[in-house]
C-alpha cells in the first residue's frame, strides 16, 4: 500500500509495538500478559511494516527467516522444560536463579518460566509471520 | 514417574527442531525416521509401565492436580500413543521416498513431527483445556502439511478443512468455558467428581452436546463429516495416510474419554444420540464410498463409515462394546494408514488415482496386489484378519443387549464395504491399464521400492498378526474398557498423585 501517512506512522508504531510486546512478555509472570500475547503484538509490528512498505522490507527488517525464529523458540521452550531434569524435578518445573542477590534482596531473578515464555514469544512471532508474509506474497 | 509420560511428547518436538535444521539435506528425512523410532521406544516404555502399574499420572511443573498440568496414561491412552508412534515411523520411512526436495525444504518433516507431538499430547493430557491446546497444535501443523506443495486443489481442501475445524474449535472453547463456569475446574478427573454435584443437570447435558458437536466434527461423524472427503484426497500420500490413520481417531478418542469419564450422568439421552449418530455415520459413509470413482476418495468415505463402528462401541457402553471400540481404533489406524500408503504406490506406478484411468496392477505388480488385499479385506471384516475380530466383538456386544438394529447395520455396512473394496480391485488391479502402461514395481528404483514397500508390508504383517492371535489384544482391550468404566483408578491416579 502506497501511503505516506501509513509509512511514517508505521515507523513510530512498530517501535512502540515491539517495546510493548516485550513489556507484555516480562509482565506475564504474575500479571495478565505473557509470551503468547507478547508474540502476537510483536508480530503485529512486522505485519504493519509489511503492509506499509512491502514484504521484502519486512523480511529485511526481520533479518532471519520467520520459520527459523519459530523453531528457535520451540528449542528455547523445550530446553526450559528440560532444565528441571537436572535437579530431579518434573518437566516444566520452575527453577530460579537470583543474580547478585544480597541479604534480604532478590537481586535479578531469572527463571525457567521466563525462558519458557520467551520461547513461546518466539514461536508465536515466527509462526504468525511465516503465515502472514507467505499469504501477503501470494496475493 | 512423570518423565516416562513426557518423553513420548518431547521426542517428536526435538525431532522437529533437528529436522528443520537439516531441511537442506536428505538427512533431514532420516532424522524424522530416527526420531519416530525413538518415540516408538518411549511409548512402549510407557505402555509397559501402564500394564504393570495401572493408570500412570504425573504433574508437569510440580503444581498439584487439579491446578497444574496433568498428564495421564491409562491403557487406552497408552495404546493410542504406541499406535501413533507406529504409524509415525511407518509414514516417516515412506516419506523419505515420497517427499520432494522442495517439500522437505519447506519444512515437511518438522511439521510432520509437530503433528505427531500434537496427537500424542491429545492422548496423554488429563486436562480439558490442554486437550484444546493439543487440538490447535494438530490443526496448525496439519494445515501446513495439507497445503504444502501449493496446488490449487490443496488450497481448496485446506480452506474447507480449517474453516470447519475452526467451527469445532469455537464449540469446544465455549463448552469448556461453560463447564469451567459451572464447576470451577478443567481437570478431567476433578470434573468427573464435580459434575454430579452441579445443581442444574440440564445445563450439563447441553454442554455435553456441545462437546459432542465439537469432537464430532473432528471425528467426522454424521452429519458433520463433509470436510473430510473434501480435503483428504488432495495432499501428498504420506500426509493423507497419517491424517486418515490418526486425526479423526483423536476425535473418537476425545469422545470416548469425555463420554465415559465426565458426561455419564444422563446416558439415556447422550448415548442414545450417539447410537443413532453411529448408525447413520456407518451407513452414509459406506454409501458415499459406493458413489466415488477415485482411489483416495473411496478410502476417505470409508474412514467415515468405520468411525461409526467405534462410536457404536461407545454408545452401547457395555464392557464388551467399549473393548470392541478400543480394539477397533487400533485395528483401524493400522489398516487405514496402510491403504493410503498402497494408494500412493499405485499412483506412482499407474499415474493416477482415478479408477477409470488405471489398471493392470494385479498382472504386473502382484506383490502390491497382495499388500492391498490384506488391509482391504481386513477393513471389510474378512476372517482371519484384524477387522473380522473388531466387527465380531461389536456385533456380539450389540446382540448381547438385544440391540438388533445396531447389529444389523454393522453387518450390512461390512457387506457394502466389500463392495467398495472389490470396486477398487476390479478397476485398479484386475483389468489391464487403459493406456497400455505396464505398472511393474521395477519402474521404481531399488531404494524407492524398499522405502515405500517396507512400511506397507510391516503394517500388513501387523494386521495379519492381530487377526491370527487376537486373544491378547482383546484381553488388553477388555482391560482398557474396564478402566474406562470404573473411573476410580483414573481419578485416584490423578488426584492422588500430588507429590
Amino acid at each position: 500500500m502506497k501511503s505516506l501517512i501509513l509509512r511514517v506512522a508505521t515507523r513510530y508504531l512498530a517501535a512502540l509495538l515491539l517495546i510493548f510486546s516485550l513489556y507484555l512478555l516480562l509482565r506475564g509472570h504474575n500479571e495478565p500478559g505473557g509470551g503468547f500475547i507478547g508474540g502476537l503484538v510483536g508480530a503485529t509490528a512486522f505485519v504493519l511494516h509489511a503492509i506499509a512498505c512491502g514484504t521484502a522490507e519486512a523480511r529485511a527488517a526481520l533479518r532471519v527467516q520467520p520459520q527459523t525464529i519459530a523453531v528457535t523458540g520451540l528449542a528455547v521452550a523445550l530446553v526450559a522444560g528440560l532444565v528441571p531434569a537436572f535437579s530431579g524435578d518434573a518437566f516444566l518445573t520452575g527453577e530460579w536463579l537470583f543474580l547478585f542477590a544480597e541479604d534480604g534482596g532478590k537481586g535479578i531473578p531469572l527463571s525457567t518460566p521466563l525462558m519458557f515464555d520467551t520461547g513461546v514469544y518466539l514461536v508465536v512471532l515466527g509462526a504468525i509471520l511465516t503465515l502472514v508474509l507467505a499469504m501477503e506474497e501470494e496475493i | 514417574m512423570s518423565w516416562i509420560l513426557v518423553t513420548p511428547l518431547l521426542v517428536p518436538f526435538a525431532t522437529a527442531i533437528a529436522a528443520f535444521l537439516l531441511r537442506h539435506r536428505p538427512a533431514g528425512a532420516w532424522i524424522s525416521v530416527a526420531g519416530s523410532a525413538a518415540a516408538l521406544a518411549a511409548s512402549i516404555v510407557l505402555l509397559t509401565a501402564v500394564l504393570q502399574q495401572g493408570v500412570v499420572a504425573g504433574q508437569m511443573g510440580g503444581w498439584p492436580a487439579p491446578f497444574g498440568i496433568t498428564l495421564v496414561a491409562d491403557r487406552l491412552s497408552a495404546v493410542m500413543v504406541v499406535i501413533t508412534a507406529i504409524t509415525g515411523l511407518a509414514v516417516a520411512l515412506y516419506a523419505t521416498a515420497e517427499v520432494t526436495e522442495r517439500m522437505r525444504y519447506l519444512g515437511f518433516h518438522a511439521l510432520f513431527q509437530v503433528l505427531l507431538a500434537g496427537v500424542t499430547g491429545a492422548f496423554l493430557t488429563g486436562d480439558i483445556f490442554n486437550l484444546y491446546v493439543w487440538f490447535e497444535v494438530m490443526l496448525i501443523s496439519s494445515f501446513g502439511l495439507l497445503i504444502l506443495g501449493g496446488r490449487p486443489a490443496q488450497i481448496d481442501g485446506g480452506i474447507k478443512y480449517v474453516t470447519i475445524n475452526l467451527i469445532s474449535t469455537i464449540f469446544f472453547l465455549s463448552a469448556t468455558g461453560l463447564l469451567y463456569g459451572m464447576t470451577g475446574s478443567l481437570n478431567m478427573a476433578d470434573l468427573s467428581q464435580l459434575i454430579p454435584r452441579v445443581e442444574n443437570q440440564g445445563l450439563i447435558t447441553v454442554v455435553a452436546m456441545m462437546f459432542m458437536v465439537a469432537f464430532g466434527i473432528k471425528a467426522a461423524v454424521f452429519p458433520l463429516f463433509f470436510w473430510l472427503p473434501a480435503s483428504y484426497h488432495t495432499p501428498a500420500f504420506s500426509v493423507s495416510a497419517v491424517f486418515a490413520g490418526l486425526l479423526t481417531k483423536v476425535g473418537v478418542y476425545a469422545l470416548i474419554r469425555v463420554f465415559t469419564l465426565i458426561f455419564d450422568h444422563d446416558t439415556g439421552y447422550t448415548h442414545t444420540v450417539l447410537l443413532w449418530v453411529a448408525c447413520l455415520t456407518m451407513v452414509t459413509g459406506v454409501l458415499g464410498a459406493a458413489a466415488q470413482m477415485d482411489f483416495r476418495k473411496i478410502l476417505s468415505f470409508h474412514i467415515i463409515s468405520q468411525i461409526g463402528y467405534m462410536i457404536l462401541g461407545l454408545a452401547l457402553l457395555t464392557p464388551l462394546a467399549l473393548a470392541g471400540a478400543v480394539f477397533y481404533l487400533v485395528h483401524h489406524i493400522i489398516v487405514k494408514a496402510n491403504l493410503f500408503l498402497v494408494a500412493g504406490v499405485a499412483e506412482r506406478l499407474t499415474g493416477s488415482t482415478a479408477l477409470g484411468r488405471i489398471g493392470g496392477l494385479y498382472t504386473h505388480a502382484p506383490l502390491l496386489a497382495l499388500l492391498f488385499l490384506i488391509p482391504a479385506f481386513s477393513l471389510a471384516g474378512f476372517p482371519p484378519l484384524s477387522g473380522f475380530w473388531a466387527k465380531y466383538v461389536l456385533v456380539k456386544a450389540s446382540l448381547d443387549i438385544e440391540h438388533w438394529i445396531a447389529a444389523a447395520v454393522a453387518l450390512a455396512v461390512g457387506l457394502l464395504t466389500i463392495f467398495s473394496m472389490t470396486k477398487i480391485w476390479g478397476e485398479a488391479f484386475w483389468p489391464p491399464h487403459p493406456d497400455g502402461v505396464e505398472p511393474k514395481l521395477s519402474r521404481l528404483t531399488r531404494a524407492e521400492r524398499w522405502r515405500l514397500l517396507t512400511p506397507i508390508a510391516a503394517l500388513a504383517t501387523m494386521t495379519v498378526i492381530i487377526g491370527l492371535f487376537p486373544q491378547p489384544f482383546i484381553t488388553f482391550a477388555e482391560g482398557a474398557a474396564a478402566q474406562l468404566l470404573d473411573k476410580t483408578a483414573y481419578v485416584d491416579a490423578v488426584l492422588g498423585a500430588q507429590e
